[in-house]
């Protein structure tokens, strides 16, 4: 007779572990199951995780977390193939601990650790364990069956936090097969470099951070991002762009993080950096229509599985934290009634749609979709706003209002019309 | 480290040099029918996409370097023909990403 847990998380990332622990915490018995060596084996992001949700989970976290550094300040570039216009924000406030924003994390020491405090409050790991299929009697998930020999376990409920590919999701057919224009493939590596270079590169001082956003050329011009991040000794950089553009025009991802580390830009601040690891990692961007079914008999899908990420605003460890909070919610309140029933799971899913996780994604639900399809935006504007900031600024005698009047000559060339068509739909997309 | 060139691990060999794999016997990913590759797929997006430069085209048909994976899952999602088996490697097996 297969052994019988109150609830089963299937991966030990943000969501998964953040549905274990407060499961725990309140007294049920969990099975969690990661197929990596360990927690963190196979889960790669940029490296930005915010405060407040693991913070409603662990008050003062990063006093004991393997955090990077804390960061002050955001830049954002504007990228063409020799410049940038360069924006953001550093503020003395998220130097404090009492108004900390987000750190920078290295994954494969922070997921340990928080699988680890898991762990502490009751939750049962096993490493090293595949989930092959969800376990579905007349429609009800009643457990999983794995790779390991009898390697069928019971349980109320099942959380999917399986990540971006769920299979299991698939399996029981809560999403359609996912597009290539709904995921960015990210390539990245760590850098090794002395904490007190980073601290003179990127003016900052000691325990703080810095990230960058790059857009643009960073990606040719095709719908993504790059990024570089200061960890303690170390810095991440990394070039995502989605699969329908990479497909297209036939890149290699590897290629283009190495055109973005030798852009002009970025080629000082990394300059006798020293590679130390190289990843691969599909991060989901269908947003808010590529949300698949939540939650059936006895079965709550979250995290990346759920395609819970903002990819405008780079957020997804914490909506995967939140998600798992919610889910704990539901199968807390489930536990009370004694039906893990869809109708009173389903609670999970009212609250993830009305949080900031499901607002945020309807704000932006069909952003990434535009700037698929109308690539002026990246390609054309980014490069005409370089042109025109260079213009501007160069003294060369002609006057102000001439400079001003070829600029705005330059942004109407591609046709008046056209030209508001376009802000008003970057502006409807955005707003 | 002087110089112009930062570059010291620039190509796919080296990259995938500083990953730690620990390799299954069998392959967790199958080219499900070798002759769609030959016939009906002239871009064979998989030999560029993959970020592991998994894919290779070889003669006639499309080798499997599975041994270099990162189990992203590009290639289940961007093979024009769904002709990628496509499953995790056995527990504990697959990529072991250290750092990030």
């Amino acid at each position: 007779m297969p052994e019988k847990f109150d609830v089963i998380v299937v991966g030990a990332g943000p969501a998964g572990t953040s549905c274990g622990y407060q499961c725990a915490k309140n007294g049920l018995k969990v099975l969690q199951i990661e197929r990596g060596e360990y927690p963190g084996a196979k889960n790669v992001m940029g490296g930005v995780l915010y405060k407040q949700q693991l913070e409603e989970i662990i008050p003062e976290f990063w006093k004991e977390a393997p955090i990077e550094r804390p960061i002050v300040e955001q830049r954002m570039w504007l990228m063409d193939e020799e410049s940038a216009i360069t924006f953001g924000y550093k503020g003395q406030a998220w130097a404090n601990e009492a108004s900390y924003n987000n750190f920078t994390i290295l994954r494969a020491k922070f997921d340990q650790w928080f699988a680890g405090k898991a762990q502490e409050q009751g939750v049962t790991l096993i490493n090293e364990t595949v989930v092959e299929e969800c376990l579905v009697e007349d429609g009800k998930v009643i457990g999983v069956r794995t790779d390991r020999p009898e390697g069928e376990v019971l349980a109320d409920v099942v959380v999917l936090a399986d990540g971006v590919n769920s299979l299991l999701a698939k399996q029981l057919g809560f999403h359609h097969d996912i597009e290539p224009a709904q995921v960015a493939l990210t390539v990245m590596e760590v850098l090794k470099l002395p904490s007190e270079t980073i601290n003179e590169r990127f003016n900052l001082e000691d325990g703080q951070g810095c990230t960058i956003e790059m857009f643009g050329d960073a990606t040719k011009g095709h719908l993504g991002t790059a990024f570089l991040y200061t960890n303690k000794d170390s810095l991440n950089i990394g070039v995502g762009a989605t699969l329908s553009s990479i497909v297209k025009v036939k890149m290699k991802p590897y290629e283009l993080l190495e055109y973005v580390k030798n852009h002009p830009m970025v080629k000082p601040l990394i300059q006798g950096a020293e590679e130390a690891e190289y990843l691969a990692h599909l991060i989901p961007e269908g947003g808010y229509h590529a949300i698949p079914k939540l939650v059936g008999d006895g079965v709550i899908v979250a995290g990346d599985a759920a395609q819970l990420v903002n990819g405008i605003h780079r957020e997804g460890s914490n909506m995967a934290m939140k998600s798992g909070s919610y889910a704990a919610e539901a199968i807390l309140l489930a536990k009370q009634t004694g039906r893990f029933t869809e109708d009173v799971l389903d609670i999970y899913r009212e609250k993830v749609y009305e949080s900031f996780i499901g607002q945020d994604l309807k704000k932006y639900k069909d952003a990434t979709e535009t700037l698929e399809t109308h690539p002026q935006y990246l390609k054309e504007y980014i490069p005409m706003m370089n042109r025109a900031a260079r213009e501007f600024f160069t003294v060369d005698g002609a006057s102000k209002r001439e400079k001003q009047k070829g600029i705005f000559n330059m942004f109407m060339e591609r046709g008046k019309i056209r030209t508001v068509q376009d802000m008003y739909r970057a502006w409807k997309v955005m707003k | 480290m002087e110089g112009d060139e930062i570059m010291t691990k620039a190509t796919i060999e080296e990259k995938q040099y500083l990953v730690r794999f620990k390799a299954d016997k069998e392959s967790h990913l199958k080219i499900i029918n070798q002759s769609i590759c030959l016939e009906h797929c002239p871009d064979k997006p998989c030999t560029y996409f993959c970020p592991g430069e998994v894919y290779k085209f070889e003669g006639d048909r499309i080798q499997v370097g599975y041994e270099g994976c990162h189990e992203c899952g590009s290639c289940r999602i961007g093979c024009p023909h769904n002709n990628i088996e496509w499953k995790y490697p056995k527990g504990g097996h697959g990529v072991i990403f250290q750092l990030a």
